[in-house]
């Protein structure tokens, strides 16, 4: 089926599940530099919190699915010891395009009756064991077949691969390095707010673009941390979510790993243009498929391994205007008080690096209204907003009632997720 | 028998059942650039596939191809990652538009061929000469050896050709 068939389908039919799933738990790590733990104890951690969070026992759960580079640990391993006894299961390989697809592949798996309830999970030690950036072991892998085409030139980072397209943008649309820090001082001001965050300073655009090239057009600032950490989302269907304890994050549209024609980290150049990335063609399933657009989307999680794939991606998904993204990120709409906060737990430039699901973690907690370590609990148990951004206060976005995730494997592979309130 | 050599201090491998792979690399050693063409496509590709991108057709000739071309986009290393790197930066890694198919099959692709800003003679090219070169650039192709039968394609400036008078470069030097 063609993707313009898919557009003009009915999408209310049962066939796209529009609001039929939830997220109804989820549960991380600290964010941390040397975690002296296994991934293992890392998955046990996450996952069991995940667990308390969604008020569920280890008979409660009965699928797993997670995702890494060989750096993580195996579902049944953690599964044992949670006392958990599956009917589901898959490890799978994939970095920044992992949550969103997954939870697509969660609702599939339930709805074949395959299972009931899935735990998704991430477990790394990004910083003290297998580094993201590909320093250490990782820079001393044998370089074989395919791989001679990049890494013989000493391009094999991810800021190494991805800078082409992050200069082709400023070439074909005039958009400038302090547009761009933007993004880092809006994450940085979040993160302030998140007691969580590994990087709690706020920042300014000077410090950004006065920081040290590392490849560029990336100064340091313009790139995310490494941490070693774990996450969980636990997902199941919204009758059962509606049991527990935390009002259910309802998903109304999900795409995974949406590629570019000729969508390889190293073939994605073949194609083009450079400056356009995968969410270009992920736009036209999730908005479609939740019945909605961009202008209805209160809080965003635009993937931040750079400053540039969080504007890249708004870009490209139909936030602003195309060759637009430098102005709306530096415009004061994606931080916390503007029209449509961008990761407002600092994401992966700040909070800390999880491979994506930290974001939708912190989109559940705003659309439950619990994206708060600050403002004083009320006598109704729930926090008593103050939306007072200064440092150290609020990061609950006032009225997020819609949500949408953008992850990003690299320009040529996305996915993306949105969530709403439970409409009950 | 894997085809194996040490390059800058990187041991490169191309396996024995890559036949495609061994195919490129052992023309480069030969100084010829050569691609697949996809006999019912006519279409040139890189870099070298199984099968052709717009027919998915396993039959292709490899053909000789002009080395040259305008940088379409670049990466400038400042900050090394791997250690044969280490005393290298800063250096260039070239996304260099072929003349030949460039804006074929449709507008917004080209044969986009990768490889450093070398000298004319093979060496690491110099910060006064990477200050020199942006989008734009136009350049040809020079091969570094790395074993018998195994060569990489790099990028050096084309005296010969007209260049442009300010290249694009990232603003902030």
């Amino acid at each position: 089926m063609s993707l313009s068939s898919v557009n003009e389908a009915d999408t209310s039919t049962e066939k796209y599940l529009r609001g039929k799933y939830a997220i109804c738990g989820i549960g991380e790590t600290s964010y941390r530099r040397g975690s002296e733990e296994s991934t293992r104890n890392l998955a046990t951690w996450a996952i069991g919190n995940a667990m308390k969070d969604a008020g569920m026992d280890a008979g409660d759960i009965d699928g797993m699915l997670d995702y890494s580079g060989n750096d993580s640990v195996f579902a049944p391993h953690v599964a044992n010891d949670l006392g958990i006894r599956l009917n589901f299961y898959m490890d799978v390989h994939g970095g920044g395009s992992s949550t969103e697809a997954l939870v697509g592949i969660a609702i599939g798996v339930i709805e074949a009756g395959m299972c009931k309830t899935v735990a998704i999970y991430r477990a790394m030690n990004g910083y003290s064991q297998v580094r993201i950036g590909g320093t250490g072991a990782r820079s001393a892998v044998p370089i074989v077949g395919d791989q001679i085409h990049h890494r013989a030139y000493g391009w094999q980072s991810a800021g190494q691969m991805f800078a082409p397209s992050f200069l082709r943008h400023m070439y074909d649309y005039g958009t400038k390095p302090e547009q761009v820090a933007a993004v880092k001082v809006a994450h940085s001001k979040h993160a302030s707010n998140n007691p969580k965050a590994y990087y709690k300073q706020r920042l300014t655009v000077d410090d950004v673009v006065n920081s040290r090239i590392i490849c560029k057009p990336l100064h340091l600032l313009d790139c995310c941390v490494e941490t070693d950490n774990a996450t969980c989302i636990i997902v199941t269907r919204l009758d059962r979510a509606r049991d527990c304890p935390n009002p259910p994050a309802v998903i109304q549209s999900v795409a995974g790993r949406v590629c570019k024609p000729r969508g390889d980290i190293h073939l994605h150049y073949q194609g083009g243009p450079i400056s356009t990335v995968a969410g270009h063609y992920a736009k036209d399933i999730i908005f479609p498929n939740a019945g909605m657009g961009p202008e209805d989307i209160d809080v965003t999680g635009s993937y931040d391994a750079f400053t540039f794939t969080a504007m890249l991606q708004l870009e490209d998904y139909g936030f602003c205007k195309k060759g637009d993204g430098g102005d709306y990120v530096s415009s004061g709409i994606i931080e916390l008080g503007g029209a449509r906060p961008n990761n407002t737990s600092g994401g992966h430039l700040c909070e800390g690096y999880t491979h994506g699901m930290s974001m939708v973690i912190e989109n559940t907690r705003q659309l439950r209204g619990a994206a708060d370590d600050s403002c004083p609990v009320g006598p109704d148990g729930k926090k008593q907003h103050t939306y007072d951004y200064a440092e150290g206060g609020c990061r609950q976005v006032k009225g997020a009632e819609v949500t949408c995730n953008m992850g990003w494997a690299h320009p040529g592979t996305g996915s993306a997720m949105i969530m709403a309130q439970d409409a009950r | 028998m894997p085809i194996q050599g040490e390059y800058r201090g990187m041991m490169l491998t191309i396996d024995d059942v890559d036949k495609e792979n061994r195919e490129f690399f052992g023309h480069c050693a030969k100084g010829e650039f050569r691609l697949q063409k996809g006999k019912e496509s006519g279409l040139l590709r890189y870099p070298p596939t199984t099968a052709c991108p717009w027919t998915g057709e396993r039959e292709y000739d490899w053909v000789p191809v002009e080395g040259k071309g305008t940088v379409h986009s670049y990466a400038e290393v400042h900050h090394p990652i791997q250690p044969a790197f280490k005393e290298k930066v800063p250096y260039m890694v070239l996304v260099v538009d072929l003349d030949t198919q460039k804006g074929a099959p449709t507008e917004v692709e080209a044969l986009r061929v990768a490889g450093n800003l070398l000298t004319a003679d093979g060496e690491f090219a110099p910060p006064e000469m990477i200050k020199s070169v942006g989008i734009g650039t136009r350049v040809k192709m020079v091969f570094r050896q790395v074993t018998d039968g195994f060569a990489i394609p790099h990028w050096a400036i084309d005296d010969d050709a007209e260049q442009p008078e300010n290249p694009w470069r990232y603003p902030q030097e």
